[in-house]
């Protein structure tokens, strides 16, 4: 009875790693066309007249009209006239693009410029709703760097400066409400610190500097990085606390001033957790959704300018996802960014998670 | 808030480099009050944040705000009621509890009580949720997309009802967007229930195996009600959490508006933080919009704001119990 | 026993809804309800209609859901929705699709007029801009306003997100298919346009017509030394406004009968019209309104304004 208890537990418990399996899996499953190549947005195929309706075998009505054998039969002459009506009038219209033949969902085109007609020269386009879709991934890999790399170069000072002063510097009584404080930080809904970068931190920046345009990558990493500072704060603060008290006080016997004990002593042993935490702190920023979605003005442009609009991956997503049919290239397209973040962010986890075992196994061994 | 204490510096160098020391004790008092700034900074920061939303939400705030429907029209301040938004994040929320927290709790008992610490299965299990907590929101939404709705739910629908056209549960639903937040919120239960149990001390389970009580019997008439608080904490912060989440609904069921409250599971649902989302950027009249939405944020801040408020005050608690465990033992 | 005791009883209290659920399924279908899905941009309106034909009809429950004009289609393909409210025409895969699931291609009705409001910012002295010129500056091909007779100021483009049915609109209508200049910035919706609008002194942006005077509305011309038009009621009517469109609801042929028919009979009534221009939106012509509800006899099929291919 018990060993049976004992069993179903396991179970249960392994629920977590069949989740992350099963995550990784149905959002690979949708994009896997992608990956190997299978997607085509190439319209190809005869369009045929009306009238043809009547020479033709059931079969290739069928098969032109793609219907299942159920369809057909329930189907009559008038429906399925109407049907050829449609889709020939639709082949009329479409607009006739020279390149519209061309596969647009090849990683060639996901990765290197291309000259496109209408445009002045070769470049990286994001513009999958258009007569001839483009999905050109650099724009949104930059863009979600960017906003990534404003939010770190301002959360990760100071919320380093805080680790440090909460853990080394200040005194007991301040610790115990100054921490807390700034978890809380963390408890603030992304769609807040979204809707509080859109209506005042973009026309304060815009007052305070003046940029070309008010929605751009530095308001959104501005924003991003309120959510990181609390990521980056406590895990660097654990690992700056796990370093055993003797190491820190050995300094200050020998007339080091608090700082210095800090500075030479302290934050070279927890190192290695410093850097988990903001590798942690990166794979949060680059996965956060609708701060970057509200706040970064999401313009598809290939610029290393923080003044400038960006569109990230998950904003991509999140926008356009909704109105995306099932099964498209656009559709598929969609879930390969969504499973490159993916492993972008199992990654940085992975080395963030290994890095502080190892020094937590440390600083126990030395405590 | 600068607090090096003076006796240590000018001690630093040997008396032949007073001014060396001196340019020390003056780096170390500067760094001191630079790192006191920064996280002076981070609180200002919060203020401000805080301060901005309850005082131009305030205004708005209303009873007939909070507790009624919408009327005509959702985006004015007199016709917009957070009733059905309020309802639609209860019951997602609670839905999620029900699931996450049983999932949850086994995990961690199974941890802390039954597993060996260096099995694979262990250092799996403990991987596994790392990696889950950093999973973006936006890829809980897709996969509730892809494995909730398109597999789960078609594939119901095709076992139990293969001749209507019309999906039960192959769409979104509250019942998918709840699941795919107690998947996210998963690791957060585990963790602080770990927590909870690894705090408390070995005398108390060697006393109850004493006494001739079972393993079983110890687990759930000694250990659980002992980590109870700690338990409480990892269902508040999941629910906390989950509450402002937007990223993961996004296509799993929340709704832009839904004339009726949800009361079936697989109804859609008008949610909180997708409502805030849709004020600040759907409305046709911006200024009549603007202190709605502020409004809303006001009273979604207030609630998850609350609830990690209390998860605080119950970890004060709780140390400070854990504090006489240690008296006791020690 | 405490978690253990809760599992099992929420496991009961699962089956107990599961069974409810399936057998409310039927007894759904039978009451007078009218569903309607569709556009998001259409719900404000949809709203305010379905309010005040209640108050005539209280007889009939309505569902209202939004998520797109895409989504509305594939409801209505699925038989979900009854109604499914757009603001763009039926693309020919969606008649295909419906033509599969009910043999017929469903009936448009157009239901309003919307006219795509272009603006700047309240301190940009350009009154009206030509269609041609619009496109040039969407296009990327006019970036500073001083070519086109402003201040010299870069011009920031502020568009909708791709998935929307205005994004579609205005590329077919006056960008002709071509791509917006890489940097256009893409917002989620017609407010978030104009708060940026509003706080950017070089900034453009398009969206339905707006209440208030955060920006400044353009008046356009059809070309380059045609008439500069306001976006109004009238003008909108007459069709001197370049850019309009309808709006549509659509249904299943063999559907619109009973009370949806009357529904759909009363949304075209000049009280019902009246109600578009507090959404945004503007009134059908008079001659396509429904002046006397009691004298129209017409089978419901005959009055649909438009059959989808007459359209094309």
């Amino acid at each position: 009875m018990d060993k049976l208890f004992e069993l179903g537990m396991a179970g249960i418990a392994s629920s977590a790693t069949i989740f992350i399996f099963l995550i990784f899996l149905f959002v690979v499953k949708e994009a896997l066309p992608v990956f190997l190549g299978h997607v085509d947005t190439s319209k190809g195929g005869e369009i045929l007249s009306p009238d043809q309706l009547e020479r033709m075998n059931p079969g290739d009505v069928k098969e032109y009209l793609e219907l299942t054998n159920e369809q057909y039969r329930r189907l009559d002459q008038d429906a399925l006239r109407l049907m050829m009506e449609v889709k020939y009038q639709a082949a009329q219209d479409m607009a006739t693009d020279p390149q519209a033949g061309l596969n647009t969902a090849s990683w060639e085109h996901m990765i290197f410029p291309y000259q496109w007609t209408g445009y002045e020269q070769p470049g990286y386009i994001w513009q999958p709703v258009s007569s001839v879709p483009k999905f050109n991934l650099i724009p949104l890999l930059i863009g979600s760097l960017k906003t990534t790399l404003v939010a770190l170069l301002f959360a990760t000072p100071l919320a380093l400066g805080a680790a440090v002063f909460v853990s080394q510097l200040c005194p007991s009584r301040f610790r115990e409400w100054i921490k807390p404080s700034i978890e809380l930080l963390a408890g603030i809904p992304s769609v807040v610190l979204g809707f509080f970068a859109l209506m005042v931190l973009a026309g304060f920046l815009d007052r305070v500097f003046g940029v070309q345009t008010q929605l751009n990558a530095s308001v959104a990493g501005i924003a991003l990085g309120l959510a990181v500072i609390p990521i980056i704060f406590s895990i660097s603060e654990d690992a700056l606390s796990s370093v055993p008290r003797h190491y820190s006080e050995s300094a200050l016997a020998l007339g080091s001033s608090p700082w210095f004990a800090a500075w030479k002593v302290v934050i070279p042993a927890a190192f290695p957790g410093i850097v988990a935490a903001i590798v942690l702190g990166f794979g949060r920023a680059i996965g956060e959704t609708m701060i970057v979605l509200m706040a970064s003005g999401n313009a598809s442009i290939v610029s290393w300018n923080l003044g400038d609009s960006t569109r990230t991956m998950t904003a991509t997503i999140a926008a356009e996802m909704a109105e995306t049919v099932f099964g498209d290239p656009h559709y598929r397209i969609l879930f390969m960014l969504g499973v490159m973040l993916f492993v972008i962010t199992f990654c940085s986890n992975w080395i963030a998670g290994v890095v502080i075992q190892r020094l937590k196994h440390k600083m126990e061994a030395a405590g | 808030m600068s607090v090096s204490s003076p006796q240590f510096n000018t001690q630093w160098g040997t008396s032949s480099s007073n001014r060396q020391a001196r340019q020390l004790h003056l780096v170390s008092r500067g760094m001191t009050l630079v790192t006191g700034l920064a996280t002076f900074f981070v609180i200002a920061i919060l203020l401000t944040v805080l301060a901005d939303i309850v005082y131009h939400g305030w205004s708005a705030l209303s009873w007939n705000f909070l507790f009624s429907g919408i009327g005509t029209d959702s985006f004015e301040s007199g016709q917009l009621g957070l009733l059905p938004m309020m309802i639609g994040t209860v019951f997602k929320v609670f839905l999620m509890t029900l699931v996450v927290m049983p999932v949850g709790v086994i995990t961690a008992l199974y941890l802390t009580e039954y597993a060996n610490p260096q099995s694979l299965l262990t250092r799996m299990i403990h991987s596994a949720v790392n990696n889950l907590a950093g999973v973006p929101s936006i890829i809980f939404g897709l996969f509730g997309w892809g494995f909730f709705i398109k597999f789960m739910g078609v594939g119901l629908d095709e076992a139990f009802s293969p001749n209507n056209p019309e999906p039960v549960w192959g769409k979104p639903a509250i019942l998918w967007a709840s699941m795919t937040l107690a998947i996210m919120t998963l690791p957060v239960v585990i963790v602080t229930t770990e927590e909870a149990l690894k705090s408390l001390p070995d005398g108390l389970r060697y006393a109850s195996y004493a006494l001739g009580a079972s393993r079983l019997q110890t687990l759930f008439k000694v250990l659980l009600p002992q980590a109870m608080p700690g338990i409480l904490t990892g269902a508040i912060l999941a629910i906390g959490r989950a509450a402002g989440e937007v990223a993961p609904l996004l296509f799993t069921g929340a709704a832009y508006y839904t004339a009726a409250y949800p009361w079936k599971l697989n109804d859609e649902f008008m949610d909180l933080g997708y409502h805030i989302y849709i004020l600040a950027t759907q409305s046709p009249d911006v200024e009549n919009t603007t202190p709605v939405a502020y409004a809303t944020v006001l009273v979604l801040l207030a609630l998850t704001l609350g609830l990690n408020l209390m998860t605080i005050l119950i970890r004060a608690r709780i140390r400070h119990r854990y504090k006489q465990y240690q008296a006791v033992d020690g | 026993m405490l978690s253990r005791s809760i599992h099992g009883r929420w496991g009961w209290f699962c089956v107990v809804w599961l069974l409810f659920l399936t057998n409310n399924q039927a007894a759904f279908a039978a009451t007078d309800s009218i569903s309607i899905k569709g556009s998001d941009t259409m719900l404000l309106l949809t709203q305010k209609w379905v309010h005040e034909f209640s108050k005539r009809h209280s007889d009939v429950a309505f569902q209202i859901s939004g998520g797109g004009s895409g989504i509305g289609f594939a409801a209505l393909q699925n038989n979900t929705t009854d109604l499914c409210a757009a603001s763009r025409p039926i693309k020919s895969k969606e008649i295909l699709s419906c033509i599969k699931a009910f043999s017929a291609a469903p009936t448009e009705y157009k239901v309003c007029l919307d006219a795509i409001a272009v603006y700047v910012h309240p301190d940009n002295p350009i009154r009206d801009l030509d269609l041609k010129t619009l496109k040039d500056i969407y296009t990327g091909r006019i970036t500073n306003w001083r070519q086109v007779g402003g201040m010299d100021l870069d011009i920031v483009l502020y568009s909708r997100e791709n998935s929307s049915g205005t994004y579609e609109f205005f590329k077919s209508s006056v960008m002709q298919h071509e791509d917006f200049s890489p940097a256009t910035l893409s917002m989620p919706g017609t407010s978030a346009v104009m708060q940026a609008v509003a706080k950017d002194a070089g900034g453009i942006g398009y969206g339905g017509a707006v209440f208030g005077s955060v920006v400044k509305t353009l008046a356009l011309k059809a070309t380059v030394d045609g008439p500069a038009i306001l976006p109004n009621a009238n003008s909108v009517q007459q069709g001197d406004y370049p850019i309009w469109r309808h709006l549509f609801h659509y249904v299943n042929p063999a559907m619109d009968k009973g009370m949806l028919g009357d529904y759909l009979k009363w949304i075209r009534s000049p009280v019902a019209q009246s109600l578009a221009e507090g959404s945004g939106y503007f009134p059908l012509p008079e001659t396509a309104q429904i002046s006397d509800l009691e004298d129209c006899c017409l089978e419901p099929a005959e009055l649909a304004s438009s059959k989808i291919l007459d359209q094309e």
